[in-house]
């Protein structure tokens, strides 16, 4: 009997990964627990151990091959007793081979007999011409974008410096630090113990002497236990000090859902730390937001947490700035002008954003679409000029609804433009739920891309 | 000063700013009884051996930090008095500019980090500041001061972890008055050696008596030196006492007057270095009411600067919130 071996999903979030390397080959007998091959995904290279007991009779996938998607074919293997439904003919299959410059013409001559990775070739050769044609990336993974934003710094000032849970040895327990440790050594990229009070406090006592810590957040959820260090010290000592004893320092990591991870691991701080003063308050959305911030928030004299997602980590986008821009803290994007509507987002909810906006203009509506970026200190001239000019607006954010970014928002745009508001200011939030497990069940407490478009629709009055 | 053959000076330095300590506070005590010191007010009195004896020994750029305890601290390190006293009153002229008051107050350029209110949160801050002068390969060491009660806390073992992990360079200081609040330390906590409270991390630690200086300075002295070498942090437990109350606002229930004044005529760190200049140095009654009448005239400028000084402008409310 013929069993297919599938592409394994080895993360919360892991979508692709890639082959890279094969431990069989068609032939070869193979039982339980054999590793059979190394995968790579975007945090993390892996063993990938056999289930079935039998003979590898073809590999799809070759060697080498990247984003290959979860659940896509990658061999077959021949098996006592196995139940052959939903096996596909080997005559179909396809061998996938690996992307490579050289092969690029090839590629797109297969493209169209290879369904299950369509999606998966074209993004491949899209970044092939980019980089064939340019010979510059100038497109970056968030987490690529951030990494790069970190050794910049860490290379124009050497008061810079890394710390926090497997940030050098593993390379990130997301792998946004990977490399730091090879450049710069374990005097500046120092892995801590687990103990989050203890070495946020730590480095808010570096901070105040004037050296400036990056403290990377396995993820904000662990950030709780540090919560006192962050508000008590390193915000308020500025003030407390009258303006002696500043804090330059960058509190960063993954913030909000993730997948699956359920309710204490998955929630958007925004707003909690936005309500601090003293505390500046950043949540990119791409990559190039995510490196010109990040670089500012690291020059910043005060502290930053700087909020990351775990989802967008791996998302690719256009970077057009190079190691000597920065992007300014306090800057709203305005990202597509509009008539009807202003639709206000920031991180993750920016996605959701450009999603529901496809469906907008299905519909006819031209909405302008402001990413905040920087969540304290909010850009209002940017939000206020916006609504006076469509004079609708719907917040879009992952948070809770209750005193949440968008409800502040609501408020200020009341207080600020209420003579041109021509329908209530609406919040698109996460549910007022802590985050469930079950798949269907955290997707209905998401925000979605449908209840954004539903909102747009009430503020225009429209069925 | 790094042993207990200090000269005469030296001892009269100590005298000095012992007492400065205390009529400080007292004055401090006043001021608060009349309503011009607001909020929390901790006084240092019985404890004051412990911050001029480490004082004593410090190098050039050591740094050091503390509790809300803070006043002796500030003042024996060689901030203004004046300053001190403005920022306790809410004035403009203080080290705070009236922002940060008693629990709050700051001196970057005098090595003073603090000044923290929430129990305990120095103790990593201290380690930190440790962190950054082996970052900086400077030779300076952070002396960290909390007491016995916050000794208690979570985040003083994850700095014990990481100081002796990363060999920082920090002197644990507990102030081990045998008092947190009203609780005395037989009824909060497990053991009684505070001292030993680092051997879990491999942190020596020794118990001095923190009513005398002498001891006080000879020891500190070591535990500098130890952390100087690059052998990492040191624990020093000073068995001391304080004769007021936690806070202003204290009812003393939960100790005997008796208890305290035993403390006061037997084991008082002015009297008894005071014994020590008579006896060695031979100081006269009429240099002591000298000392006396000198040190009771910075006080009352002290007292008086703060009380003539403007409150901050209204517009300071917005100032400071971030660092320019």
């Amino acid at each position: 009997m013929k069993t297919e071996i599938l592409m394994p999903s080895l993360s919360p979030t892991m979508e692709e990964g890639s082959l890279a390397k094969w431990y069989v080959s068609p032939g070869d007998k193979v039982k339980p627990g054999d590793i059979i091959a190394d995968i790579e995904t975007d945090k993390a290279l892996m063993e990938y151990e056999s289930i079935e007991e039998g003979t590898i009779i073809e590999l799809v996938v070759k060697e080498g091959t990247e984003n290959i998607k979860v659940n896509a074919l990658i061999a077959v293997i021949e098996t006592e007793g196995a139940d052959e439904i939903n096996i596909r003919k080997v005559d179909d299959i396809k061998i996938i081979e690996p992307v490579s410059i050289d092969s690029n013409e090839e590629i797109l001559s297969e493209e169209d007999k290879i369904d299950s990775v369509n999606t998966t070739l074209e993004d491949s050769k899209k970044l092939n011409n980019e980089t064939t044609q340019n010979q510059v990336v100038n497109e970056l993974t968030v987490r690529e974008a951030i990494n790069s934003a970190i050794a910049e710094e860490m290379r124009l000032d050497e008061d810079v410096f890394l710390m926090g849970e497997e940030v050098g040895e593993y390379q990130g327990a997301y792998k946004v630090s990977q490399g730091l440790l090879e450049e710069f050594g374990s005097e500046r990229v120092i892995d801590t113990p687990i103990t989050e009070h203890g070495f946020t406090g730590l480095a808010v006592g570096a901070a105040f002497t004037g050296i400036r810590p990056i403290v990377e957040f396995m993820t904000f959820n662990f950030a709780m236990q540090a919560l006192d260090q962050i508000i008590n010290s390193a915000a308020k000592t500025n003030y407390m000090s009258g303006g002696q004893i500043n804090c330059p320092i960058v509190f960063r990591g993954p913030n909000g859902a993730a997948a699956r991870v359920a309710a204490q691991h998955s929630q958007d701080f925004a707003s909690l730390y936005a309500s601090i003063p003293g505390l500046k308050v950043i949540q990119p959305f791409s990559a190039e937001d995510a490196k010109g911030l990040l670089k500012s928030a690291i020059r910043e004299n005060n502290p930053v947490i700087f909020l990351e997602n775990e989802i967008l980590y791996g998302k690719s986008f256009p970077v057009n700035i190079d190691s000597e821009q920065i992007i300014p803290i306090g800057k709203a994007k305005t990202i597509s002008t509009g008539q009807d509507v202003t639709i206000i987002s920031y991180g993750i909810g920016m996605m959701h954003t450009l999603e529901a906006d496809k469906k907008l203009k299905e519909l006819g509506i031209s909405a302008e679409i402001v990413d905040l970026r920087t969540i304290r200190p909010i850009d209002f001239d940017t939000i206020i000029e916006s609504v006076k000019k469509t004079n609708r607006c719907v917040t879009v954010e992952e948070s809770f609804p209750v005193c949440s970014v968008g409800s502040y928002i609501g408020s200020q745009i009341m207080i600020r433009a209420f003579d041109y508001l021509d329908a209530p200011v609406l919040n698109c939030t996460g549910k007022d739920v802590p985050m469930p497990y079950a798949e269907n069940l955290e997707k209905a407490a998401l925000i979605t891309p449908d209840e954004i478009v539903f909102s747009v629709k009430q503020v225009l009055y429209k069925d | 000063m790094k042993n207990s053959s200090a000269s005469k000076k030296e001892l009269l330095e100590l005298y000095q700013k012992m007492l400065l300590i205390r009529r400080f506070e007292e004055k401090a005590g006043q001021l608060y009884g009349m309503g011009h010191i607001g909020g929390f007010c901790h006084l240092y009195i019985g404890q004051e051996a412990v911050v001029v004896g480490i004082d004593s020994i410090k190098e050039n750029g050591d740094q050091n930090i503390t509790s809300y305890r803070d006043h002796g601290h500030m003042l024996a390190c060689g901030m203004d008095p004046k300053m001190v006293m403005a920022e306790l009153t809410g004035r403009f002229t203080g080290y705070s500019k009236g922002k940060g008051g008693s629990m709050h107050m700051f001196s970057k350029s005098e090595g003073f980090y603090g000044g923290h209110g929430i129990v305990g949160a120095q103790v990593p801050i201290g380690a930190g500041i440790a962190f950054a002068n082996k970052y900086k390969k400077n030779s300076c060491v952070c002396f960290t001061y909390f007491g016995e009660g916050a000794a208690n806390q979570g985040q003083v073992y994850e700095a014990f972890n990481m100081a002796s992990l990363w060999k920082l360079p920090v002197v644990f200081v507990i102030e081990n008055n045998q008092y947190a609040m009203g609780t005395s330390m037989v009824r909060a906590s497990s053991t009684e050696e505070m001292f030993a409270r680092g051997q879990a991390f491999n942190i020596p630690g020794k118990a001095v008596n923190g009513m005398n200086v002498l001891d006080v300075a000879k020891e500190a002295a070591q535990a500098a030196d130890h952390c100087r070498a690059g052998k990492g942090p040191f624990i020093l437990e000073m068995k001391t006492y304080r004769y007021r109350g936690h806070s202003m606002s204290d009812p003393a229930k939960y100790r005997t007057r008796e208890e305290v004044q035993k403390v006061r005529e037997e084991k008082d760190p002015i009297d008894m270095l005071r014994s020590v200049l008579i006896e060695k140095h031979k100081i006269s009654e009429k240099q002591f009411k000298a000392t006396d009448a000198e040190i009771k005239a910075i006080v009352t400028e002290a007292s008086d600067f703060a009380l003539n000084s403007p409150e901050p402008d209204i517009e300071e409310l917005w100032t400071d919130v971030y660092a320019g």
